[in-house]
């Protein structure tokens, strides 16, 4: 039996007994974040496709709520911080070793071109628009001409912000069930996957489902096989991975993980998913608002359960 | 030159002196702490075994809060100290969460705080630092590793030693004397 004991007052708030110094602000960001490189990158990549009208929901109609989802992460983001007023700190320096500045950075890149990217199609909401200044007609006329090198910036961006969502937290290696790079590939799955579920979920056009349909069975195929290969990594690891993963396994997020995480939000959905494809009538927008919630709860699960594994000594 | 601590586990009685000298010289705000004592007990009654640490920041040579800093703000500093610096951090967190030590925490001025081996204001005028010169057992030894007749390098050599989770690959320069 060995038992440790901090007998001095080492009672430093946020981090004693366990450390809790990410509330639900980070797990939101990355949520939104994840979500917005979902919709995003479908949009760019359906662009460079020429593929515009024939699905119009993903690259015309969906992102015109990315730029309001960013700006809700970046205000998660912001009222995180400690010391506020020194934020812009963050844009005085490139650290590549950081991923937390090359994701501020990438925001810094996916944020404006998601506006630019609402203003290029706002006459798909309001037919009659007209800008109230000739600088903006040129500007858009600008864009449009290059739409396709936007859209390449835009695809490669959105992938490593959804892929950044998760190496900010397999970058610590203090925190055994974070530190794997897995989570960088599978939280880009599950972003991909939520913003497939939002495509759905506005998209008027039968075919148009279908496709986000097939494409999200195959991203919830992913995720699952990429869940299951964590934990085996975790198992065949050390004494610290193997805590972090009995977390999961017995421990105290078992049933919020495999019931509401995997059952709920992968497992369901994928059935659903499945019967619609093969023809049966299912309410079309069950499945992903079940993704949707899933992915949402996924985020949060990993943040708070990462902090409470740590290396013993 | 590379400051390094080492403390003798066999010496020390876990009197906390080493915690109130450094609040007290370094304005530790009141409910918070750079350094702190562990008291480990192994085995069942009546085979006891019963190690005391006195612990704060690793100043590792492998420092995963510098790697993490998103503003450079958690820098090295001399003999390879680790230190922040308040105007340059925005409190976001990731070194907290990236040293297996637990040795940060978040000042409530909003930057985030440790020990910093009382570098600037007491080792470059020449002093120890607080919480080695108060130490009524003299457990605690601080000095440069680069100079072989300097305290703690002396110390290492004559005694068995160990440190806390090498196998994180921090490459810690706090000792424990076994």
């Amino acid at each position: 039996m060995r038992e440790e004991l901090i007998v001095s007052g080492r009672m430093n708030h946020l981090v004693d007994p366990n450390l809790h110094i990410w509330h639900w602000h980070i797990p939101l960001y990355l949520f939104l974040g994840g979500l917005a490189a979902g919709i995003l990158f479908f949009a760019s990549l359906y662009t460079i496709l020429g593929k515009e009208n024939e699905y119009r929901t993903a690259v015309k109609i969906a992102p015109f709520i990315t730029p309001f989802i960013l700006i809700i992460g970046l205000i998660a983001l912001f009222l995180d911080l400690n010391h506020k007023l020194y934020f812009w700190r963050l844009y005085t320096t490139i650290r590549l070793e950081s991923p937390m500045s090359w994701g501020a950075w990438t925001l810094m890149v996916v944020t404006p071109i998601s506006f630019i990217w609402c203003a290029l199609n706002i006459r798909e909401l309001f037919p009659r628009w007209k800008w109230p200044h000739s600088l903006l007609d040129t500007a858009e006329a600008f864009f449009r001409k290059n739409i396709r090198t936007l859209s390449w910036i835009l695809l490669i961006f959105s992938l490593i912000l959804g892929v950044y969502t998760g190496i900010l937290f397999s970058a610590f290696n203090a925190r055994p069930l974070w530190n794997t790079s897995i989570l960088g590939p599978l939280f880009l799955a599950s972003g991909l996957s939520t913003g497939a579920a939002v495509i759905i979920f506005m998209s008027k056009s039968h075919r148009e489902r279908m496709v986000f349909a097939r494409i999200d069975l195959m991203l919830i195929g992913i995720e699952i096989f990429l869940i299951v290969h964590m934990f085996m990594g975790f198992l065949a690891s050390t004494q610290v991975h193997i805590d972090a993963a009995s977390l999961f396994l017995g421990g105290p997020y078992t049933t919020p993980f495999w019931l509401f995480v995997v059952t709920l939000g992968l497992v369901i959905p994928a059935v659903l998913e499945f019967l619609e494809l093969r023809g049966f009538r299912v309410p079309h927008l069950i499945a992903p608002t079940l993704v949707i919630i899933g992915g949402f709860i996924f985020r949060f699960i990993i943040a708070y359960a990462g902090q409470e594994s740590r290396w013993l000594y | 030159m590379r400051y390094a601590m080492a403390v003798d586990t066999k010496k020390c009685v876990g009197c906390s002196d080493c915690v109130v000298a450094c609040q007290t010289e370094n304005n530790v705000p009141i409910g918070y702490c750079r350094d702190w004592i562990v008291e480990v007990t192994d085995g069942t009654y009546p085979q006891l075994e019963l190690e005391i640490r006195s612990e704060r920041c690793n100043h590792c040579d492998n420092s995963p809060c510098v790697r993490c800093c998103p503003t450079g703000a958690s820098h090295y500093s001399k003999g390879g100290t680790v230190l922040v610096t308040p105007d340059e951090c925005i409190g976001c967190g990731a070194c907290i969460a990236s040293c297996p030590y637990d040795a940060r925490f978040p000042h409530p001025d909003g930057h985030v705080d440790k020990c910093t081996f009382c570098l600037h204001n007491r080792v470059e005028k020449g002093l120890k630092p607080a919480c080695v010169s108060v130490c009524p057992t003299k457990c605690m030894y601080f000095g440069d590793l680069d100079d072989p007749n300097s305290e703690v390098s002396v110390v290492l050599k004559k005694r068995k030693w160990k440190t806390l989770i090498p196998e994180a690959g921090t490459r810690p320069q706090h000792y424990f004397l076994i």
